[in-house]
């Protein structure tokens, strides 16, 4: 059963957060390193997706703990995987690796679960974030048209990485986090520059990210606005994620439901963050958020992000199992192909 | 099932086109083709001004605007670009879809390469044939765009209604079936002409566009009409009131039609129903090609209309308010077209032009700070709004020169301050506020951007030699940055104090994990109007040393309330704590010179003199301050030199005549650590050390600690040791206390208490540097200041039972029958766990270079159960003596 007919029947549950999770393991310089990094000039510690190939394990078992807790969909370990974002860490030549190897560990845990349960098959996206750029913000007061990072830059870096991706086996493509419009534009055109020179295409997943009480992203654009400014690409969903908590994110996620025939997606943080940045909504509370809008068939996918944990997971792959998805009227409505 | 069709198309916020949105205006002045001035603008780099006419337009009802820059002296795709770019950061502008207007292809590319909404392109045509044209609309598609298409093709423009349809009918077909574009998303312009040219074969030109915008309309599902309306008036140049009447006119049959979109200057455009019917029927005349003399009739007719240019309907309402109001409305719109006749006006009525700053500006800055938080203006607003800040304070800058050079002052700046958002965050408002203020009071400020790493940070401030770093940022990931930031200037061995500042930052983030980090002082400032005073006394030569140590000691009681708070919050159970302990490495172990217990009796208190912290002598006094510094305080300081001048004549007539004895006891056992205890051998035998570990929820990644994990574990064949100690400097202070009550002295029997008590301070003090240099030789080679004692700047530590890291005052038993405390040196266990003479200090030693104080703060049930076996105690007795450390 592929994945739109699986939508139809029932809410998909995506994973939880990777870093949270990482970050438990209370790992150091070392375990950032492998054989062929041990002299890279470079601190490492913090390059959570090169985990993916230094301690590939840690990565897997994450997996296998989302998968364990009920989810359909886990991402893989490459939200920074662009020469941009590893730019940081002078490994620009290790992207393709890195996400070929992220692809590919993801999609062995979870066809492990599909074997043991092939009635309810696993999905492997594959994460594609924001990069650490605007494209359509200037970092620079004093001169507002500055850009730090360019279209063609960012397309090239993107093409880099769905490549790998798509060689390393993911099911999806999720652009996630964005928080300028721009960047997810030249990451979907790179996308379909990939898609068509290995002539195949695959369902994608947009994620954008409200960033403040004026219910706008980062680069200023209403939901709606968003909406429309990707809705050139037939896209599997479109949703939300990061950012705010669940009960937050309710608003803007009826603006998506009312005016999108895309399924809808919500992957909220466990809660805004408090005054040390910690998440704490309990899963218990969480699950009860996503209920609200569970019980209003606003969603199709539901997950979590920043601060969420296997438990969450768990708590809002049961709490969506009781409700029936998002109801569209033209399923496949999207026949701009 | 109809299909929706409908043209959805954005800026910042969504224009979508429906049969109810009757017609969609496209502001026409941001075209260097079409506005000489815009033209000129553009060709002197004046942006500003070029911005200037497209916000006009947006204020004057365009809902998209159209941008072209094919001029032959221009660099298209550079002034594209930059000018688009440039755009994007006016919210106001931003707000509605762009028209990338351009006959060359690269100059569309770059339009699209720089938008975040979805625009439109105008146009692509036939006219170099299909494969171009398949070309570019897959690649408009790609990039999101909707697409004007204009009947042109192989053969030429489309000049009558068949061609018109034809064209237009093939690319439709082209661009749904081949390029598989969205009906919505296409747009024709299928020419509009101008008519009354005195041609012949002009005078149906405007009924063959209506005509086939009609055709189009019915037969081509979902596509939209637009076009360039003022091309229709072409010959009236010069006569604005019957070309606005023409524009309405066309408008109102074109959209009769079915026109739905149009370039359109509002400015040039009468309300149809106010068009004088007299020319409004020689208007239609001509338009509709109603009769052969109609041009003649039009043109003589025009000769008689008076000429009365519109008025721009621009709201100034805001410009009659007071100078405040002004200032602040331009801040909150942004607005930077009078700031500087404001500012002006603004500054002549304060004594000073910093009052201006901190006056009108920072007041609308606050309500800048208000709308956004409360989620009424957005990112790009607050931008904008920093922006006119910025102009109004580069208006004052010269006057504040000026009053700078009057007053006397040298240019000699206040300190240089080095400011960046940190690694990962591109958020720098705030920043730039603080800078802007901080320059505007004298400091030179090193702006590093935003996204700095932190080697960048610290290369920079050691090269200009800063005298205050300060750190932003908006996101959550950098707190992290931040902490990490302070980590490394303290290996650095930086001093510089450290501003900390951000949306997302807090004072208690700041206390609870940067401050420990950085021995410089780390302040958290809430907005940009503190960080001045903060700045001056943190660099200010006599006050900063004081300031420094009550910023520490503020911090360390804003950490102390946090870790209060959390206590009530959540725990981990016992076991999930265990699994976060204090990881340490156990090499490298130190054999103590001895093990058992050794005596140290009539320790010369001349020596310890040297090690005593008066600081809390003062306290005692309640005497707010510390030592030094408190000697020379304005307002205690004559009291505290009185007072310590008596207590040294005491401590002095006390070493004479050795009216005080000092002792100690120290003691090292082979130990390892079982579980959360610590087992020693005492020859031969096994004496267990009960100690307690932190159960209140951290942050990942933070250990729970317990004393036990500085010590080697147990079933590694690793021999670690720890100490005991116990000192006393009391002994023969009774003999003192009944002389002075006896002539009811109070003030020499507190004093010889405190003294006492400093002594036993300075005693264990001395001990524990005897011990890391000689006794348990682990740090030989240490040489440290008594300053540096006393912030116990050095390897190891000797928590005391009773004291936070181990609160159970019970343990003090095990300690002392290990020292034999009482016959050693005279020191004696009351019930209740206090020790006589009171001037008398106890603990452990730990050695680990990792071994750090604590706080153990509250613990569960599940841990308590667990002591009190451990320690065979009943569970009431350990509740009783955990009290305060119990979180039920």
């Amino acid at each position: 059963m592929n994945i739109e007919q699986l939508l139809a029947k029932r809410v998909l549950v995506l994973d939880g957060a990777m870093g949270t999770m990482i970050q438990r393991h209370h790992l150091e310089e070392q375990d950032f390193r492998n054989a062929a990094l041990a002299n890279h000039p470079y601190p490492l510690k913090g390059n959570n997706d090169l985990l993916s190939i230094t301690r590939p394990e840690i990565i897997k078992d994450i997996h296998r703990q989302y998968f364990e807790a009920g989810a359909d969909i886990c991402e893989t370990n490459t939200f920074s995987g662009t020469t941009i974002a590893q730019a940081d860490y002078h490994l620009e030549h290790l992207v393709y690796e890195l996400n070929f190897e992220s692809a590919k560990i993801a999609k062995e845990v979870a066809s492990e679960f599909t074997v043991l349960n092939p009635d309810k098959p696993r999905f492997v996206a594959g994460s594609i974030g924001p990069t650490n750029r605007t494209a359509s913000l200037s970092p620079d007061v004093n001169d507002p048209g500055y850009r730090a990072v360019t279209y063609d830059q960012l397309v090239t870096a993107y093409k880099q990485q769905v490549k790998a991706l798509i060689d390393g086996g993911v099911d999806l493509l999720l652009v996630e986090t964005i928080f300028d419009t721009l960047n997810a534009k030249a990451a979907l055109f790179a996308i379909e520059e990939v898609f068509e020179e290995v002539n195949c295409r695959m369902p994608i997943m947009v994620s954008g990210t409200i960033t403040d009480a004026s219910g706008r992203t980062l680069s200023g654009q209403t939901t709606e606005a968003f909406l429309i400014s990707v809705s050139h690409i037939p896209l599997l969903s479109i949703g939300l994620n990061c950012a705010l908590g669940a009960a937050a994110l309710r608003p803007y996620l009826q603006i998506l439901s009312g005016k999108s025939d895309f399924h809808i997606s919500a992957h909220p943080n466990a809660g805004l963050p408090n005054e040390m940045g910690q998440y704490d909504e309990s899963p218990a509370y969480m699950a009860e958020q996503i209920e609200v809008f569970l019980k209003e068939g606003l969603v199709n996918i539901i997950g979590g992000c920043c601060g969420t944990t296997p438990d969450h997971i768990k708590a809002i792959a049961e709490v969506a199992a009781k409700y029936a998805p998002r109801a569209i009227e033209n399923a496949q409505a999207s026949d701009n192909k | 099932m109809k299909k929706d069709y409908t043209l959805k198309l954005s800026g910042l916020e969504p224009l979508v086109v429906t049969p109810e949105s009757n017609f969609v205006n496209v502001g026409e002045r941001t075209n260097v083709t079409g506005s000489a001035k815009f033209l000129r603008l553009i060709k002197e780099g004046n942006f500003d001004e070029a911005l200037a006419v497209a916000r006009e337009q947006v204020e004057g009802g365009a809902q998209i605007i159209d941008v072209n820059m094919d001029e032959g002296m221009l660099d298209g795709v550079e002034a594209m670009t930059r000018f688009l770019n440039l755009v994007a950061a006016e919210p106001d502008i931003a707000r509605v879809p762009v028209m990338i207007d351009s006959s060359k292809w690269p100059i569309i590319e770059a339009g699209l390469k720089v938008v975040q909404g979805k625009c439109v392109v105008n146009s692509i045509s036939l006219k170099a044939g299909e494969e171009e044209f398949i070309y570019q609309a897959k690649l408009i598609k790609r990039y999101g765009a909707a697409v004007i298409v204009m009947a042109f093709d192989e053969q030429g423009q489309a000049d009558n209604y068949e061609r018109r349809i034809e064209i237009c009918n093939r690319a439709y077909r082209i661009l749904v079936d081949k390029v598989g574009f969205f009906p919505g998303d296409i747009i024709f312009d299928p020419n509009i002409f101008p008519v009354a040219t005195g041609m012949e074969e002009h005078n149906n030109n405007a009924v063959d566009f209506f005509n086939a915008t009609k055709w189009i309309r019915e037969n081509l599902e979902g596509a939209h009409v637009s076009g360039g309306v003022s091309n229709v008036s072409f010959s009236f140049r010069g006569n604005n009131s019957v070309r606005e009447a023409m524009h309405a006119a066309f408008l109102y049959h074109a959209i009769q039609h079915g026109m739905d979109m149009g370039i359109v200057n509002p400015s040039m455009l009468e309300v149809y129903d106010d068009i004088p019917k007299d020319l409004l029927e020689h208007v239609e005349d001509v338009l509709l090609n109603r009769r052969p003399d109609a041009t003649e009739r039009l043109l003589s007719f025009a000769e008689t209309v008076k000429q009365k240019g519109k008025q721009e309907k621009v709201d100034e309402a805001w410009r009659s308010k007071t100078v405040e109001d002004r200032l602040s409305y331009a801040l909150v719109k942004g607005i930077v077209d009078y700031i500087d006749a404001d500012t002006e006006e603004a500054r002549q009525q304060f004594s000073r032009p910093l009052e201006v700053i901190e006056g009108p500006l920072m007041a609308g800055m606050n309500v800048v700070g208000d709308l956004f938080g409360s989620g009424k203006m957005f990112l790009p607003q607050v931008v904008k709004s920093a922006r006119v800040m910025k102009k109004a304070v580069a208006y004052l800058m010269p006057f504040m020169e000026e009053e700078k050079l009057k007053s006397g002052q040298t240019s000699n700046s206040q300190g240089k301050i080095l400011m960046a958002t940190v690694k990962g965050d591109v958020h720098d408002i705030g920043k730039n506020i603080v800078g802007v203020v901080l320059a505007c009071n004298n400091f030179d400020i090193i702006d590093m951007g935003v996204m700095v790493p932190t080697e960048k940070i610290i290369a920079r401030a050691i090269e200009e030699n800063v005298d205050v770093i300060g750190l932003s940022g908006l996101i959550t990931p950098s707190l992290d940055e931040m902490v990490g930031v302070a980590k490394e200037m303290e290996r650095a061995g930086l001093k510089t104090p450290l501003l900390i500042g951000g949306a997302t930052t807090s004072r208690v983030h700041t206390a609870v994990k940067i401050d420990p980090h950085y021995s410089g002082s780390v302040v958290h400032v809430v907005d940009a109007s503190k960080s001045v005073p903060v700045v001056q006394k943190l660099i200010g030569k006599e006050a900063g040393p004081l300031f420094h140590q009550n910023i520490k000691e503020d911090y360390a009681k804003y950490r102390e309330e946090y870790a209060n708070r959390q206590r009530e919050k959540k725990y981990l159970s016992i076991e999930q704590a265990r699994k976060f302990d204090v990881k340490v490495n156990v090499q490298n172990i130190v054999k103590p010179s001895f093990t058992g217990t050794r005596v140290f009796e009539n320790i010369n208190l001349e020596t310890l003199k040297a090690y005593i912290d008066w600081t809390p002598f003062f306290q005692t006094w309640e005497l707010a301050g510390r030592y030094p510094q408190i000697l020379n305080d304005e307002v205690v300081g004559k009291e505290a030199t009185k007072l310590f001048s008596d207590a040294n004549e005491m401590l002095n007539q006390i070493i004479t005549e050795k009216t005080l004895q000092a002792n100690a006891v120290v003691g090292f056992w082979p130990a390892n650590r079982v579980g959360d205890d610590v087992k020693l051998t005492v020859s031969e035998n096994t004496t267990m050390l009960h100690f307690l570990r932190q159960q209140n929820e951290k942050a990942s990644g933070q250990t729970y600690s317990c004393l036990a994990d500085f010590v080697a574990e147990d079933g590694q064949n690793i021999t670690d040791y720890m100490g005991g100690f116990a000192v006393t400097a009391g002994i023969g202070i009774e003999k003192l206390i009944a002389a002075f009550e006896k002539d009811h002295d109070d003030y020499h029997s507190i004093m010889v208490k405190a003294i006492a008590d400093r002594l036993a301070e300075a005693l264990a003090e001395y001990m524990h540097e005897l011990v890391r240099t000689q006794l348990w030789p682990y740090a030989p080679e240490e040489s440290l200041s008594k300053a540096d004692l006393i912030k116990e700047q050095y390897q190891g530590i000797r928590p005391a039972p009773g004291y936070p890291a181990c609160p159970d005052h019970t343990e003090k038993t095990t300690l002392f029958n290990l020292l034999d405390a009482e016959n050693t040196i005279g020191l004696k266990l009351t019930e209740s766990f206090a020790m006589y003479p009171t001037a008398a200090v106890c603990g452990y030693y730990f050695s680990h270079p990792e071994a750090k104080y604590f706080g153990l703060g509250k613990i569960q049930k599940d841990q308590v159960l667990d002591y009190a076996q451990r320690k065979g105690l009943s569970v009431e007795e350990a509740e009783k003596w955990l009290s305060p450390n119990l979180a039920y």
